[in-house]
């Protein structure tokens, strides 16, 4: 009887298994198909609308109705040429650093200190978190208020003789000449900023905190028993190993920077001087209450581009990190 | 030890300082609500309401209120269909890998970085041809469409911790990609279902641009609303404020009941691999 088994299971096993292969190739692709309708989804409308957006950018759709004449370079041209887009440029420039600067650093101490067997750390930790849960409209409309020229902040600053005119102020610090506008840092931007860095900073200190909790607590006794004191077990240990932490912290936090629109426009608007106007302002002003949709689309590209610079490498290596 | 004994009481400081600073915006948001108006001047913003005043609660809520059940009108659907396509897309490019999956994977994800202002010409134009513009479900659709790269990273990371030899063994089993998913991945995925069902949650309560060039007035959702009241004329800013709280409201509960997810839910976003 055995052999007849045997002689039975060899005759079903390669059907089994033609059948099972037939299978695996329906499978995959019933499982492509199941991604398809997004993969068509993002090209359409992230890389299909981005050339479009690209090619409005290179027309003369200036007015209300369409044209889509070819106008060249003429919207760039015209962009690097304006007074409120070079003010922008500023503008853009400073934020992003003073902002990705307090981000990085606050958070990263904050996680240090967090890091020290706090009492109550997760009260700490859920206070500084709480504003990344609201929204960029409600942090512009409440400190709005708070920097008012006129309000508390600076009735208490003026005792220490400080007066503030936080977002009005139009003067910029340490400016000189440059095209059309005065380069330097607008004290207006600095309101903005604290009320991007409280938003922000628990973001960066999520991260941080993440980043300190992988690494091995041996790593720190090891330090310890070599008679490293605890500041330096940070400064030669702790803190190079969170380079990467603080790389994705610059490049989640730059992209953030170059598109921010919302806060801006809930707080202060372009301001006086456009003192506090960036580009995502300037793009929704052309293109919805001006129709300057050519100039629109070119502050867009301009816009997509800065973010690309850092995000394309990012993506590119975490792509490599990961095979 | 002498000087973590000196310096535990000083980080103490530090924190409730910067504690402090955190909770000012919340402290001055609230006292102002419960002010009534001829109390809300600017040199008294720090002073508690020598009575406690509800009606610019009242006010703004009588305002804001189709504002915000066109918010929940537009945030729960463009959830729950984003979390269903991120949950399908992550499991397909972690356990149903093709060739060229991971490149593709990378250019999905290029579409949650780029400045939404560089896709909106056209997207309105698309909605007007459709018939979407100016709809609650037009916003639903634009917020399906790119939350895609998000849903699908957050997916495939989490799926990327259940171990392939228990789809190998499933496969062996008979089982097929539908099956697989419906009985192993589906149930082991809740905590996945969370985390990005609060992530879409509170980005598309709270965000703004595509709420405010897509929708005009009796369709605009709550941040639009909250936006315009201090548009007006005169700025009402204990209205305005009590606006503001009962904008941020539904996600600060949020926050407060998951907040764990929500932080798992930023971290997978940042954080690859």
């Amino acid at each position: 009887m055995e052999p007849s088994i045997t002689k039975q299971e060899t005759v079903v096993l390669p059907a089994a298994r033609a059948r099972k292969k037939k299978k695996m190739t329906a499978d995959r692709l019933l499982a492509f198909s199941f991604i398809l309708p997004s993969i068509v989804l993002v090209a359409i409308f992230v890389y299909g609308f981005i050339g479009w957006t690209g090619y409005v950018s290179l027309s003369n759709w200036n007015t209300l109705v369409p044209d889509f004449s070819f106008a060249g370079l003429k919207n760039y041209i015209f962009l690097f040429q304006d007074f409120r887009f070079q003010a922008d440029l500023r503008n853009t420039l400073i934020f992003t650093i003073l902002f990705i600067a307090v981000v990085a650093i606050v958070g990263q101490l904050l996680a240090i200190f967090l890091d020290q067997k706090i009492r109550g750390e997760s009260i700490f930790r859920n206070i500084f978190f709480f504003p990344m849960a609201l929204s960029f409209v409600v942090t512009g409309v409440v400190w709005q208020w708070l920097l008012n020229p006129t309000t508390g902040v600076n009735l208490f600053l003026k005792k220490f003789g400080l007066e503030s005119m936080w977002y009005t102020d139009t003067n910029i610090l340490a400016g000189f000449k440059v095209g059309k506008i005065e380069f330097g840092v607008p004290v207006a931007i600095i309101a903005v900023v604290i009320a991007a860095v409280w938003q922000m900073t628990g973001f960066s200190l999520a991260m941080y905190l993440a980043g300190l909790r992988a690494i091995p607590e041996e790593l720190k006794e090891a330090a310890r028993m070599d008679g490293a004191s605890e500041f330096t077990i940070y400064r030669k240990v702790i803190i190079p190993l969170l380079k990467p932490i603080t790389v994705s912290v610059i490049i989640i936090m730059a992209h953030i920077s170059l598109k921010i629109f919302d806060l801006i426009y809930a707080m202060t608007g372009p301001g006086a001087n456009f003192v506090t106007d960036v580009p995502g302002v300037y793009m929704f002003e052309a293109t919805f209450r001006g129709n300057y949709y050519a100039n629109g689309a070119a502050i867009a590209i301009i816009m997509l581009l800065s973010v690309a610079i850092f995000i394309v490498p990012y993506l590119i290596s975490s792509r490599k990190g990961e095979s | 030890m002498a000087l973590s004994r000196l310096s535990k009481p000083l980080l103490y400081v530090l924190l409730i300082a910067l504690c402090l600073f955190f909770l000012m915006p919340i402290y001055v948001m609230l006292v102002t609500s419960l002010k009534p108006l001829d109390q809300v001047t600017l040199s008294e913003m720090w002073k508690l309401p020598t009575v406690l005043d509800f009606s610019s609660y009242s006010t703004a809520f009588e305002k804001l209120l189709p504002n915000l059940l066109n918010s929940f009108y537009l945030v729960i659907p463009a959830t729950v269909i984003s979390a269903l396509l991120g949950s399908l897309n992550g499991y397909v490019l972690s356990k149903w890998k093709f060739k060229g999956a991971d490149i593709l994977f990378t250019l999905i994800l290029f579409g949650m970085f780029i400045p939404y202002q560089s896709i909106l010409i056209p997207m309105i134009q698309f909605l007007r041809d459709v018939g979407l513009y100016n709809t609650i479900p037009g916003l639903v659709f634009v917020h399906v469409v790119y939350g895609i790269p998000i849903t699908t990273l957050m997916f495939r990371n989490f799926y990327a911790s259940i171990p392939d030899e228990m789809i190998e063994s499933a496969k062996i089993d008979g089982a097929g990609f539908l099956r697989i998913f419906r009985y192993i991945i589906l149930p082991l995925s809740i905590t996945g279902f969370v985390v990005v069902a609060i992530w879409q949650f509170t980005n598309i309560w709270n965000e703004f641009l595509f709420a405010v060039t897509i929708t005009t007035s009796e369709q605009q959702p709550i941040m639009v609303a909250l936006q315009n009241l201090s548009g007006s004329q005169i700025v009402q800013w204990n209205v305005q404020m009590a606006g503001a709280l009962l904008a941020a409201l539904p996600t600060l509960l949020v926050y407060i009941f998951l907040g764990k997810y929500f932080v798992k839910g930023l971290l997978a976003g940042s954080v690859k691999g």
